[in-house]
């Protein structure tokens, strides 16, 4: 590799008796101690010569490369811990989402329909435990009933029930749950639909529960 | 007598050393990317058993990060203080 840079202060010349420095032994230069160029202040070209031998625009607008390349590294180092940070705050928002789902307590009792209200192989629309959040009553034989969220485990969408073809259905990227479990068979979506829990008292229909899950 | 020589490092040994850094700290972003999608996973489908480790480990991710931008910036002071 060919030498960056030359020294500034130029080569000192040993010779005490060269021409206009006669007698003057043991004196130097008067730019010998004069400051130093640090060597991180030398801008480097990208083929390492020397700043003579480089074209004009690159004396005119000189850009220190390896400088350039750890100023860039240093700084995306910076943002990815930005990143990291913000990806812990993410898990801090789920841990107190998580708190506040536990301080609201257990789910209320509320009657949803009554079993003349659904004919076999029908479903009918009804919120719970928000007002908000709506789900989905079917009648899949005369004495069975299966109630799941609506809302679709992909990206929300409102599902659809399909009691002939046996899923529920989301239209908005064609996932397909089973009737019965509410678990994903076909389509984007990889968690099942929360489960609304019922209870049959007589002939009313009470939600009594949620029950999520992963699998 | 011994005596030690704290001598700054140069540049291209911090381009070095922040290239090392860059490459564990990537790891780690990319493990907190993967933690924060299995825990949201998790606790959609009703499983908050994982909610509050999964909490502790990200932050000890970004603990390691941290410290490791904090020797960065050390690394510069010493650059810049003169050595006595």
């Amino acid at each position: 590799m060919s030498e960056v840079t030359s020294d500034p202060r130029g080569p000192i010349d040993p010779q005490v008796n060269t021409s206009g420095r006669e007698g003057l032994t043991g004196t130097a230069p008067a730019n010998l101690y004069g400051p130093l160029v640090e060597r991180e202040q030398i801008t480097i070209a990208p083929d390492f010569a020397p700043a003579d031998t480089q074209p004009a625009w690159r004396q005119d607008f000189p850009i220190d490369w390896p400088q350039d390349q750890y100023v860039e590294r240093r700084d995306f180092m910076k943002f990815m811990v930005l990143t990291s940070a913000a990806f812990a705050v993410g898990q801090l928002w789920i841990a107190a989402q998580n708190w506040w789902r536990r301080q609201n307590g257990s789910y209320e009792i509320r009657r949803i329909a009554s079993v003349d209200d659904v004919a076999v192989g029908g479903a009918i629309v009804f919120t719970y435990p928000a007002e908000h959040d709506r789900c989905l009553l079917v009648r899949t034989s005369d004495t069975q009933f299966v109630a799941f969220s609506q809302k679709c485990t992909h990206l929300s969408c409102a599902v659809i029930p399909r009691p002939e073809e046996g899923i529920f259905f989301c239209p908005c990227h064609e996932g397909r749950f089973d009737l019965r479990s509410g678990a994903p068979t076909a389509g984007p979506p990889r968690r099942p639909l929360p489960r609304i829990l019922l209870d049959i008292r007589g002939r009313t229909i009470y939600a009594v529960g949620v029950e999520e899950r992963t699998v | 007598m011994r005596t030690t020589v704290h001598r700054p490092f140069s540049r291209d040994q911090r381009a070095t050393i922040v290239y090392g850094m860059l490459a564990f700290v990537l790891i780690i972003v990319i493990l907190q990317l993967w933690l924060l999608t299995a825990t949201m996973n998790a606790w959609l489908g009703g499983d908050d058993s994982v909610v509050l480790p999964a909490a502790a480990a990200s932050l000890g991710c970004l603990g390691l990060n941290g410290g490791l931008l904090w020797y960065l910036g050390r690394l510069e002071r010493g650059r810049r203080q003169p050595s006595g």
